[in-house]
């Protein structure tokens, strides 16, 4: 089966118009439901699916970006050691334009550094097998789904015995930040799609005890507007019955137990870390790093940028935005100083934020 | 694992700090899209500045001589060309440099008539590769009917530029009664596409192995003044013709809508885009309304000669599928809204930053 007739099964407007009357039918009272990850918030504005509901559903935006939540502190030490001379330092594309404190990775270029966007880790490997007199270093950001494959790039190193091959890592995971919200005082959700790429890789027997703990019903949600349409009805049909179940509203690329395969090659690679994500704090226990034995790979220490530390200024509300406290538009910079051109934070630079999603694809007349 | 005792404090707004690029020109400058707009704003317009560069259009349409009686109008055109690699499935950097610029003086509504070359080559280019270039040149210009009047060359060190890069200029004549440019779109009228879009980004793309993967799709680069000449014979009431390079549709309808002061509606099921386009684009996360094209044009005529200006376009080989993909209307004025698949509607905007760089 070729792409194109994959998805346009699931675009199918007729039978998208059925799920949509059947949500309308069963919803009674207001809810709120959060979309965890950033390429659902973009594919629900990209087809204008939030005006399709009924005004009962209030659909917000979390943390799933993983641009947005990467710690400035990061991104300093991306371009300290991108700017070194000896360095190709290698990225996926929407990480070039984020600010660090002082400037961004396309400045960095500008200036002459050697930064590449990559569509792989893979291919920064191969990058150092080409550039012997180099060294190659990977940002290697994301949630459970770029894991597997950057952890690959890292065992494939060693077993090329690379000496010149690194990464920069700053991965995160989703239950955590999912405690994070629910456990906050000022928790709205009430239901969860949960991130469909993510549950591939993990399955998702790590939810049941979080919508337990909370009373909050969730579903397993895939990216299509037909597996949109399909999770939020799930949702709706167990709030309305006050069920709390996780159910599986992406059967066709998600099993309970998830790639078996993918996680052995991450938990080869990396263990549990705390980390610190932007417009949220430090979140015990809520990502990876390199194991102990695997530390030469580790690009921080390999460049001694471990002792650079950064603040992060208060000048928007990206922090509210990440935890669905707040919509983009309710920012008072939204859409006027706050632009994808010159964004202020980084849920408007992304391509996976809710800001650049609602300035995109829903901009609010700002004039 | 996490409780209730070690939950995280949420440490409220924070944020980074705003960077503009004010300082020093980065790949998106060069996008086409609002970086490239904010550069001619901001930097460009305060020193070099005219009547015919404030229209905003790619073409300047100026008398023909000083006395403001007579008829017709010249159109001038200039365009550079830096694709990387030269050679690309449908075409390479010389037909390019021919097409781009036919097709910036064809916009005006006038026919292009002469262009100049201007060279720059990177010492230890092979001659073989420059003659294939040349060959594609001679042959895109026989094509298109204009005539190459003049050029220039000049060679860098090898490293201060890549293989060969081409600035074309053209002259055209606009006769006399005839205007037609981005400001000129009217509520009522249709939006016409000569085909599917996409193509050009996508197949340059291809050509650099950069996909991961085969892509089976050809450049639409073509001279269009030919199709250009039967949709205004057809339609002598056209209003817009532009063609959606760099940025893509999406971009360039912007534009356009920035210019008239109007609203455009898309309907996105009728946006043609060849299969194998949409399936590179869905996995590697691009919207191809914001893909580059070089061999296709935009057509706003009124409703009552838009079916004559589609025939007009079909009977050419370029516009065989040429299709109408919206309309005109009057508020919200310069903005793009395409009514989505599933019936919601969205804003289409400008295209920020850099996507494909250095594919024209």
């Amino acid at each position: 089966m070729d792409v194109q007739s994959f998805s346009s099964a699931f675009r199918d407007n007729d039978i998208i118009q059925g799920v949509l009357k059947e949500i309308r039918r069963t919803v009674t009272q207001p809810w709120v439901i959060m979309e965890i990850c950033g390429g659902q918030t973009h594919a629900i504005m990209h087809y204008g699916l939030d005006q399709l509901l009924p005004p009962e559903i209030e659909l917000v935006h979390g943390p799933g970006c993983p641009v947005c939540v990467t710690p400035l502190e990061l991104i300093d030490k991306a371009l300290v050691i991108a700017a070194r001379p000896d360095v190709i330092f290698c990225s996926y594309g929407d990480m070039l334009r984020v600010p660090g404190s002082q400037r961004d990775l396309f400045s960095v270029r500008a200036a002459g550094g050697d930064v590449r966007v990559v569509y792989s880790a893979l291919d920064a490997v191969k990058l150092a097998q080409q550039n012997p007199d180099k060294q190659v270093v990977f940002f290697a950001i994301g949630f459970e789904t770029t894991a597997p494959p950057n952890a690959m790039s890292v065992l494939q190193a060693q077993s090329l015995g690379l000496k010149n091959y690194s990464v920069l890592v700053s991965q995160v995971c989703v239950p955590p930040a999912m405690h994070a919200i629910l456990g906050s005082p000022a928790n709205r959700v009430q239901g969860f799609l949960l991130a469909g790429h993510v549950c591939t890789v993990m399955g998702y027997q790590e939810y049941p005890p979080l919508a337990e703990q909370y009373s909050v019903p969730m579903a397993v949600t895939g990216f299509e507007p037909l597996d949109l349409v399909q999770g939020i009805l799930q949702v709706v049909r167990m709030l309305e019955k006050g069920e709390v179940e996780v159910q599986n509203a992406y059967q066709r690329a998600v099993t309970a137990g998830g790639n078996k395969a993918a996680q052995a090659i991450i938990f080869k690679t990396f263990q549990q870390v705390d980390r610190n994500w932007r417009g949220i704090g430090t979140i015990p226990q809520s990502g990876w790093g390199l194991r102990p034995e695997l530390v030469e790979f580790d690009a921080e220490k390999r460049f001694s940028v471990e002792d650079i530390h950064t603040a992060e200024s208060p000048l928007c509300i990206a922090g509210e935005i990440l935890q669905g406290l707040k919509k983009p538009h309710q920012c008072p910079a939204f859409g006027l100083q706050c632009t994808p051109t010159s964004p202020l934070g980084a849920p408007m630079v992304s391509a996976e934020g809710a800001c650049s999603a609602y300035y995109r694809y829903a901009r609010v007349e700002s004039n | 694992m996490l409780n209730d005792k070690n939950l995280p404090t949420i440490e409220g707004p924070v944020c980074a700090v705003p960077l503009r690029h004010a300082e020093q020109i980065v790949m998106g400058h060069g996008s086409g899209g609002r970086m490239t707009h904010d550069l001619i704003e901001k930097t460009f317009k305060p020193f070099l500045a005219s009547d015919p560069l404030a229209a905003g259009n790619d073409f300047a349409a100026v008398l023909s001589n000083n006395d403001g009686q007579s008829g017709g109008r010249l159109a001038v055109s200039t365009d550079s060309h830096i694709v990387t690699p030269l050679f690309f499935p449908g075409g390479d950097i010389g037909r390019l440099a021919v097409c781009g610029t036919v097709n910036d003086i064809s916009m005006s509504g006038g026919k292009a008539l002469y262009l100049t070359a201007g060279f720059i080559l990177e010492e230890g280019l092979r001659v073989e590769v420059l003659e294939q270039v040349l060959a594609s040149m001679q042959a895109a210009a026989a094509e298109a009917g204009v005539q190459i009047i003049a050029g220039d060359t000049k060679v860098v060190e090898r490293g201060k530029a890549d293989q060969i890069f081409i600035n074309t200029a053209g002259i055209g004549w606009i006769p006399e009664g005839r205007h037609v440019g981005g400001e000129l779109a009217q509520p009522g009228d249709a939006v016409l596409i000569s085909g599917t879009i996409g193509d050009h980004g996508i197949a340059v793309l291809s050509a650099r192995g950069e996909l991961g993967f085969e892509a089976e799709v050809q450049s639409d680069v073509a001279p269009l003044n030919q199709l250009i000449q039967a949709v205004l014979a057809a339609a002598p009431h056209t209003h817009v013709l532009r063609d959606p390079t760099r940025g893509g549709l999406a971009t360039t309808l912007n534009e356009i809508a920035d210019q008239s002061r109007v609203a455009i509606l898309l309907d996105e099921a009728k946006i043609p885009i060849h299969p194998p386009v949409r399936a590179a684009c869905e996995m590697l996360g691009f919207d191809a309304l914001y893909v580059a094209n070089e061999g296709k044009v935009i057509v706003i005529v009124p409703e009552a000669e838009a079916e004559a200006a589609l025939m007009a376009m079909r009977s050419s080989r370029y516009g065989t599928e040429a299709t109408r993909i919206g309309s005109v209307q009057e508020s919200p004025a310069k903005r793009v809204l395409m009514r989505t698949l599933i019936g919601g509607t969205r804003v289409l905007d400008m295209m920020s930053g850099e996507m494909l760089p250095r594919i024209c």
